[in-house]
């Protein structure tokens, strides 16, 4: 476990940037919120392109105080940017060797290689790489320069979804096994649940939150700035094996929800998000209804928006939350306390 | 006609890559600088730096010669330091040459930088690469086309100037008679054979010049950015 400290304070126009924590870092750590918020201008202080009034120490190594400041080049901090910026003059094995020869890691290429399946691009010219090929290459040049710290600001952003989920297993697999701490800045609320160990939440220049991805991303999620994002839940559950009819059964304290995706193997825990959109809300137990997963729930708060309302539930003591109308909150006649049936249209997960 | 005397065009050649090598060094870090500076001094500089391209050369010109006498700072310094006076000699020339045509050397420079950005900077500083490294390894090669206006600017700007070299270098054969000087007085003493053959050196060199820089900027476009 390595911390990172950060007692900062910089102002630029009329935002201001203010942090005095420490972090302790392990895994991936998400830095998470709303667009503004400041996610990436602190990542810019933390990699030394920016400097801020305070002071910043990583591993009991002082990097930014006063006269005190260790440049860029000398803090072993890999950057992955939203654009790969990849050197368009060199080739792809010129581009990974670039980073190996500086950090005196040449025998780690063919790994780095391999691990990120760039084999057949290693003589392709870096203009002519797809977006998620360039973002591969960028990983592995990134790991390739021997860091202490990897940065990641928003490296999926820039790619479709198809090659969005390719590039999440990559870094879902160097968070498990490379032990270099990543600091990964997104505003996307799925990727931070499934990829997350924890969680900072900023809003504002300022530091809302930190500790374990649920809790942070559902009280990031229920509170009322966050409306950039969607709304929804966040649930940890177990797999519990499979149904005779192939669907995979997953248990949490509110019951079983019944998943088509593959969750993993049993005994596996996961988190599910599932979206506000995503829930209807029932009086009586419905039948005749396609949906699968249909668990009892009591309402705990009504959040009235416009012509919507969004819901607080709690599915055996699980908070969940669910946009109807103000319409059928009246006509269900809802309030705090009501016991009714939340009815889950579809399930996604956000696999750990 | 009596055989071509060459060695004004030798002298011309010799002044201008001197000159271009000194300043595509020297003008690359104030480009840098400018390109990258949000100091309010930088509208400053950038004046003083485009000053040549607007000033009459022959008032560049005088300056300089005050500037080179033995009795003001700069003179009396080389003076000292190499026992030769810097007005009427070629190193003159050279200083004086490096004034004149800086804005050549900054100019595409700066605009090559500042359509490069930071990132490939910050880039390769994030993968251990120190400022002069980076430089080296990233940007130049990144704003080689910048490099490549800048050199062939300089270079024909620096062999086409006139006055200033009659104001500070005089004429002196082998020192300071460069081809335009060679050519002025051809036509002053009714040489028109010489000063054609001359002429039409510069007119051929200027035009094959300006064809290639333009011919390879129209094929790599992009370079990079």
């Amino acid at each position: 476990m390595t911390t990172l400290n950060l007692r900062i304070s910089l102002t630029q126009g009329d935002f201001t940037l203010e942090l005095d924590r420490a972090l302790p870092l392990s895994g991936l750590t998400a830095v998470f919120g709303p667009s503004g918020s400041g996610k990436s201008t602190l990542l810019r202080v933390i990699a030394g392109f920016q400097r801020a009034g305070g002071r910043l120490a990583y591993a009991g190594t002082v990097w930014d105080q006063g006269r005190q400041f260790v440049p860029p080049h000398k803090r072993r901090v890999a950057t992955v940017f939203q654009q790969p910026r990849l050197f368009a003059h060199l080739d792809v094995a010129g581009n990974l060797e670039y980073a190996a020869r500086r950090s005196g890691q040449m025998a780690a290429v063919a790994a780095a290689v391999d691990r990120f399946d760039l084999g057949s691009l290693l003589g392709r010219r870096t203009t002519a790489l797809s977006g998620g090929e360039a973002q591969r290459v960028a990983l592995a040049r990134a790991l390739l320069s021997g860091p202490q710290i990897i940065l990641m600001d928003e490296p999926l952003s820039a790619l479709d979804q198809k090659r969005r989920a390719t590039i999440l297993t990559q870094i879902e697999n160097l968070r498990d096994d490379a032990k270099i701490p990543i600091l990964y800045v997104s505003h996307d609320t799925a990727e931070v649940a499934r990829l997350a160990t924890n969680v900072l939440s900023l809003s504002e220049g300022r530091a809302i939150g930190f500790g374990p991805a649920t809790e942070i991303l559902n009280a990031a999620i229920a509170s009322r700035d966050f409306s950039a994002t969607e709304p929804g839940c966040l649930i940890s559950a177990r797999v519990c094996g499979m149904t005779a009819d192939g669907l995979c059964r997953l248990e949490f304290p509110g019951g079983t929800i019944l998943s088509p995706e593959p969750a993993g193997r049993t005994g596996a825990d996961v988190r599910l998000f599932i979206r506000a959109r995503d829930v209807i809300v029932a009086r009586q137990r419905p039948t005749g209804l396609s949906a699968l997963n249909i668990l009892p729930a009591i309402v705990t708060g009504i959040d009235a928006r416009g012509v919507s309302a969004d819901l607080a539930l709690s599915c055996g003591g699980v908070p969940l939350r669910a946009r109807i109308t103000q319409r059928s909150v009246a006509a269900l006649g809802l309030e705090a306390r009501s016991p009714c049936f939340a009815i889950l249209k579809t399930v996604a997960l956000a696999q750990n | 006609m009596s055989a071509p005397d060459l060695a004004p065009l030798w002298l011309t050649l010799k002044l201008a890559a001197t000159v271009t090598v000194l300043l595509l060094v020297l003008a690359t870090p104030l480009a840098l600088w400018l390109a990258r500076s949000g100091s309010r001094l930088r509208p400053v500089v950038e004046a003083i730096t485009a000053l040549p391209l607007v000033l009459p050369p022959t008032v560049l010109g005088f300056y300089l010669l005050l500037a080179f006498n033995p009795n003001a700072p700069l003179g009396a310094f080389w003076l000292t330091a190499t026992g030769h006076s810097l007005t009427f000699s070629f190193a003159g020339l050279v200083i004086a040459s490096l004034v004149y045509s800086l804005p050549f050397a900054v100019q595409p420079l700066q605009a090559a930088f500042k359509a490069l950005g930071s990132a490939p900077a910050e880039a390769a500083a994030s993968l251990g690469a120190g400022p002069l490294d980076a430089f080296l390894s990233v940007i130049a090669p990144l704003t080689l086309r910048g490099y490549l206006t800048a050199m062939v600017l300089t270079f024909a700007h620096t062999i086409g100037e006139f006055g200033i070299v009659l104001m500070v270098g005089g004429n002196i054969p082998g020192e300071t008679r460069v081809i335009s000087i060679a050519i002025y007085e051809q036509v002053e003493t009714l040489d028109y054979a010489s000063a054609h053959l001359m002429s039409g050196l510069l007119l051929a060199f200027a035009f094959l010049t300006l064809l290639a820089l333009y011919s390879v900027n129209g094929r790599t476009d992009g370079g990079g950015a």
